[in-house]
């Protein structure tokens, strides 16, 4: 039943549970509440949800301010609002003053739709992730931020959250365990080891159906929490594959690929592809035309196995790889 | 007020800017103008009307002050240290390595400090927070806030204000260090924020216009004034005087924003800034 909600009405109805039983937790939106799918959390809780307009600098510091008061905020807006535009609110009155602040950026990347590519934040996660003290987390479907959300609310500290607002396709099981700093092996496979979060996960799950076909095994893993990143869990499964693909709804420069590339960088070395948007701005467009668009489809990770797997098999052979993008 | 009141707050400020100036002096370089500027402000109100408890720092009914103004923290920390939240002997340890007393205020690291500031405008959000907060709690808290003319120019100043304004957060007391100086020049020469009372008034604020910004009793008497003002909030304008009562500093004009400062020219000029004088 839940899996047929929309992501915003399971965040909305797990938050009023929550408030229920906190009186310190508050909602501040930036005219949003609507388009969040705050507005019954707004009429139920009216001295505990505030809307400061069209003000999301101000919301982020007011947020920051209620922290230091006691209070657990969560402050939502659209995702490029809620990250490029309040960068260094986010960076001072929060991560700095290390406030108890959620922040909760829906239509991540492409899902922005028809809202177009000055709402769709390609660079939220590349923004954000270079802020220390600062945990991103994007959930997959609404099973996962359903777990996720009391982990996130009773974890003290300031988290972002990336939302995708409509309905997401279900991945994960009630009876799925979830830890919100340990990532999620959704398949185990020996041949290459594929870490994706958000939407990317399912396209993940079908590239993985197909590649089985072809003889490719291929490990599933969900990095649901993109920071702090579990190391162990990345490098424990490319000592098994040796190969690595990542898939994210986000510009392939500063995100999940980076953060996987940045941990295999240092802790043990494989080749590595990435599917997610090269590094151009988004556009307008319905999700099946964006995400064949930017090269979001469980084709486009089929592909970027396939060549990680021929890297794979030079690199065996010890010939030397010039790669030029 | 009574004149024993007012020469005890006399008194106290003196030292308190000579702890200041002692502070920047050690450090040998610092936001010299700014601090001066609101000497008289905190001693008022940590000694006339803030409810803080210099031994219960974290009381939770205390009345907050956000310094928005993150840069003149060092006048807070000897305003704070001569209240007795620490001790005074920390002031010499001033952006040393490892401090304890950053630049800039920060609440994770300095005992009585309300919130972290230092990029401007977000201070004066956050004042605005802590008000919404203590108007969720029904507290009775009082949030005093000091914002700094320069700092008017963030835009982030005005989204605050027209939210505190619209919602008549009665709760909290701003005040603006209008010395008029900013790091560039005057801040006529930059950008004017003139009429600043009007502004503020258009914003839905009730404003207070101090033509002495050092003068203790007249901060006194707009302070009570706007605490029993109900269904608005105060800006409280300060005209001050940027380097205040250290000769150097104030001939120095808009250079005083961040200058050297060493203990030769403070002993030369100390006398000016002892009681009486300010």
């Amino acid at each position: 039943m839940i899996q047929t909600m929309e992501m915003r009405q399971v965040f909305a109805e797990e938050l009023a549970k929550m408030m229920e039983q906190d009186e310190d937790i508050c909602v501040i939106n930036a005219d949003l509440a609507k388009a969040c799918g705050l507005t019954e959390l707004s009429k139920r809780f009216k001295d505990r949800v505030l809307n400061v307009g069209v003000a999301e600098q101000n919301m982020a510091s007011m947020a920051a301010g209620l922290a230091a008061y006691g209070f657990t905020p969560i402050i939502n807006t659209f995702t490029p609002f809620a990250t490029r535009r309040i960068c260094d609110q986010i960076a001072i009155s929060i991560s700095y003053a290390k406030s108890n602040v959620k922040i909760v950026g829906l239509d991540p990347g492409i899902s922005a739709q028809l809202n177009g590519g000055t709402h769709m934040s390609v660079e939220d996660i590349g923004v954000l992730r270079s802020i220390p003290d600062l945990m991103i987390f994007e959930p997959v479907d609404a099973v996962q931020l359903r777990k996720a959300l009391p982990q996130i609310m009773s974890y003290k500290g300031p988290v972002y959250m990336r939302l995708f607002r409509l309905v997401a396709h279900p991945v994960f099981k009630e009876t799925d365990p979830f830890e919100l700093t340990k990532a999620h092996i959704l398949r185990e496979g020996k041949d290459v080891s594929i870490f994706a979060s958000g939407i990317m996960v399912r396209e993940a799950m079908e590239a993985a159906d197909e590649l089985i076909k072809q003889g490719i095994d291929a490990e599933i893993i969900n990095l649901h929490t993109i920071k702090p990143i579990d190391t162990h869990a990345i490098v424990q499964s490319v000592q098994k594959t040796k190969a690595a693909v990542t898939a994210e709804n986000h510009n392939v420069i500063g995100g999940l690929g980076s953060a996987v590339c940045e941990v295999l960088g240092k802790c043990y070395a494989v080749p590595v592809e990435m599917v997610g948007i090269q590094d151009t701005f988004g556009e307008v467009g319905m999700m099946d035309y964006l995400s064949k668009r930017f090269g979001l489809k469980s084709h486009n990770i089929i592909e970027a196995v396939q060549e990680v797997m021929k890297r794979k098999k030079e690199g065996e052979s010890n010939e030397v790889i010039h790669r030029f993008g | 007020m009574k004149l024993g009141e007012i020469n005890d707050l006399i008194q106290k400020a003196g030292e308190i800017r000579n702890l200041t100036i002692d502070e920047l002096a050690e450090a040998g370089v610092g936001h010299v103008g700014g601090c001066l500027s609101i000497v008289e402000v905190l001693t008022v109100l940590y000694y006339r009307f803030m409810k803080v408890d210099a031994n219960e720092p974290k009381m939770k009914l205390r009345d907050r002050l956000v310094l928005s103004k993150g840069h003149a923290g060092p006048a807070l920390y000897a305003a704070l240290a001569h209240k007795g939240f620490f001790d005074k002997s920390l002031l010499s340890k001033l952006n040393k390595p490892g401090t304890i007393l950053p630049s800039h205020c920060d609440m994770l690291k300095t005992t009585g400090i309300d919130m972290t500031t230092g990029s401007l405008g977000q201070g004066f959000s956050c004042a605005v927070g802590m008000a919404a907060g203590s108007k969720i709690k029904q507290d009775q808290v009082t949030i005093y806030t000091i914002i700094g003319d320069g700092e008017s120019q963030e835009g982030q100043i005005w989204e605050a204000a027209m939210y505190a304004g619209s919602h008549k957060l009665d709760n909290i007391i701003a005040f603006t260090d209008y010395n008029k100086m900013q790091i560039d020049g005057t801040t006529d020469e930059i950008v004017s924020l003139s009429p600043l009372d009007k502004k503020w008034e258009a914003f839905g604020w009730h404003v207070i216009n101090v033509e002495d910004g050092h003068n203790m009793e007249e901060i006194s008497c707009a302070i009570e004034a706007a605490k029993v003002l109900q269904g608005k909030p105060s800006m409280i304008i300060l005209n001050t005087i940027k380097g205040k009562g250290l000769k150097c500093a104030e001939k120095a004009g808009v250079a005083n924003h961040n200058m050297p400062i060493t203990r030769e020219m403070v002993d030369r000029e100390k006398q000016k800034a002892l009681v009486g004088e300010v």
